[in-house]
């Protein structure tokens, strides 16, 4: 029987900045169709992690495959939405040239393909519930606006995983079922690795939990106790149990 | 104006001036628009300030000055941005050092070659008038340059300025990109030069995109709009200069630097206006 490949390969991993070890022996494998949530404490090395699995940072030991390949080389099959943008929101671009943006490779010359990746924009708006918004400046979006815009820009160019740091970290409760939910359709197609510092939020979407603080620990979504999650914040804890209203 | 006008028709020294004022503004509009959105106002100054060095060397030496400065702009680019890409921490304090190095350099070649007074000064500050028809033919194809390498690789500029680290996950070259628009800007700052000197490259490099960046909301309509700004500060800088025998090059730029702050302002009040009526619906 032939054995599907991991989506990601983690083996052994170690990474410091410097002197400072973010980083420690992580092993993870992470299977096609898996929604994993990645959860820890700030400075766990989460953010740290993702960057190592899309090819931006290279491990100082230890291996990494991603769809098969080294990170970097898969990067262009993989959608990514950062906690941050790294761009000034007030830069003069519309909606729908971000997210057509996303459809330009490393190998496109000139100024090709202009009207497919317009089409593209507009599909991957539609699927996230935003084309009304193509049209606007990027500057007038509220958070869960952007977070959807983004979301499509890394879904225009068909990638096979998605990778999502903190997609919900600036916005309502509301706004956040809205995009899990709309996660929980894409996953339908889709590997998804979500990072979250809300272990009790998307425990109700994700398949498996990876509680991260330097080191890994692997877990079922219902295997996520008092005590799994003390040993990764540290301290005394008190869980309180609570359900958020699912929108279908 | 009046008298300037006559002038043009009678003195192919004031059409030379007109054209070269025009051919810069092309630079000042397309490249400017991209320093604005990146923010590497201070990154471009350094260029235009390390390229005495070049003017400097090339003068000493006997060769056409534009084409040393041609040399240390892109050379000083390239500097600049490698720093940028792969030493960040440091970057400021190199620009900086680059800046004032480049002007030793320069100063100290000037200084040893017989008669500089006049050229430091229009270096310096630029002489419009002095622009030799023949150099028009260079500054058309530095233009040329500038736009047919934006026009290939649009998308991939805007990408890199736009996000650098999500250009990179697409697998752009973005240090190729990132050097290959230093170098863009470094060939504009000697289309400027040319101008205004310089000293004031800066302000015709920024201001005419900043200003377009008040009204319009795209790369390709502000590089369009500062290039009609660029074009009509020189204009008029050169015909209000004309009659009272003014310095042209510090005309235009008070010229930009008065619209951009009234721009700036009436820009703020729009946008309150705005905010306020959207408050009180």
């Amino acid at each position: 029987m032939m054995t599907a490949t991991p989506a990601v390969l983690i083996e052994n991993l170690n990474f410091s900045y410097g002197a400072a070890r973010v980083l420690e022996r992580i092993n993870l494998s992470i299977m096609p169709g898996e929604f994993i949530g990645l959860v820890g404490p700030n400075a766990g090395g989460k953010s740290t992690l993702l960057k190592l699995i899309l090819g931006l940072l290279e491990p100082q030991t230890g291996r990494i495959e991603v769809l098969g390949q080294a990170p970097r080389r898969a990067a262009r099959r993989v959608g990514y939405v950062p906690q941050f943008p790294s761009f000034a929101r007030d830069f003069p671009i519309s909606v729908a040239e971000v997210v057509a943006l996303g459809c330009l490779s490393g190998s496109a010359i000139w100024s090709q393909h202009r009207a497919a990746d317009r089409a593209a924009a507009q599909q991957a708006l539609a699927e996230v519930e935003a084309l009304d918004l193509a049209t606007r400046r990027l500057g007038t979006l509220s958070g869960g606006q952007l977070q959807r815009v983004l979301l499509a820009r890394a879904l225009v160019s068909a990638p096979e995983m998605l990778i999502l740091d903190e997609p919900t970290a600036n916005i309502d409760q509301r706004v956040e079922g809205e995009i899990f939910n709309l996660l929980a359709t894409l996953n339908q197609r889709l590997t998804i690795i979500v990072v979250s510092h809300d272990i009790a939020f998307i425990s109700a979407y994700v398949s498996r939990v990876a509680c991260l603080n330097r080191t890994l620990l692997d877990h079922d979504t219902a295997a996520v106790d008092d005590h799994i999650i003390s040993q990764l914040y540290g301290g005394h804890i008190r869980r309180i149990t609570h359900r958020h209203p699912h929108h279908d | 104006m009046t008298d300037f006008f006559t002038a043009l028709i009678a003195h192919s020294f004031l059409q030379t001036a007109l054209l070269a004022g025009l051919l810069a503004s092309v630079g000042c509009g397309v490249i400017g628009t991209f320093v604005v959105v990146k923010r590497i106002t201070f990154m471009a100054g350094g260029i235009a300030h390390a390229v005495l060095g070049g003017m400097g060397a090339a003068l000493y030496y006997g060769i056409d000055p534009l084409l040393g400065a041609l040399a240390a702009a892109i050379l000083a680019a390239l500097i600049i941005g490698t720093v940028r890409l792969k030493w960040q921490a440091q970057e400021d304090t190199l620009i900086g050092a680059l800046w004032a190095v480049g002007m030793a350099i320069g100063i100290l070649f000037i200084a040893k070659t017989p008669g500089y007074a006049t050229d430091l000064m229009s270096f310096l500050f630029g002489n419009i008038l002095l622009v030799p028809p023949r150099e028009l033919w260079l500054m058309a194809g530095l233009d040329g340059i500038l736009l047919l390498t934006v026009g290939a690789f649009y998308r991939q500029f805007l990408l890199v300025t736009f996000d650098e680290e999500f250009a990179r996950l697409r697998g752009v070259p973005v240090t190729f990109f990132y050097l290959l628009l230093l170098c863009l800007v470094a060939i504009t700052v000697v289309l400027l030069i040319q101008v205004v000197g310089l000293i004031l490259v800066i302000a015709l490099l920024t201001l005419p995109a900043a200003i377009a960046g008040h009204y319009v909301h795209s790369l390709a309509g502000m590089m369009g709009l500062a290039t009609l700004l660029g074009g009509a500060f020189t204009t008029l800088g050169l015909g209000l200069s004309y009659a009272p025998d003014l310095p042209a090059g510090p005309t235009m730029i008070l010229l930009a630097g008065g619209v951009y702050i009234a721009s700036a302002l009436l820009s703020h009040f729009i946008t309150y206006r705005q905010a306020r009526r959207q408050a009180t619906l």
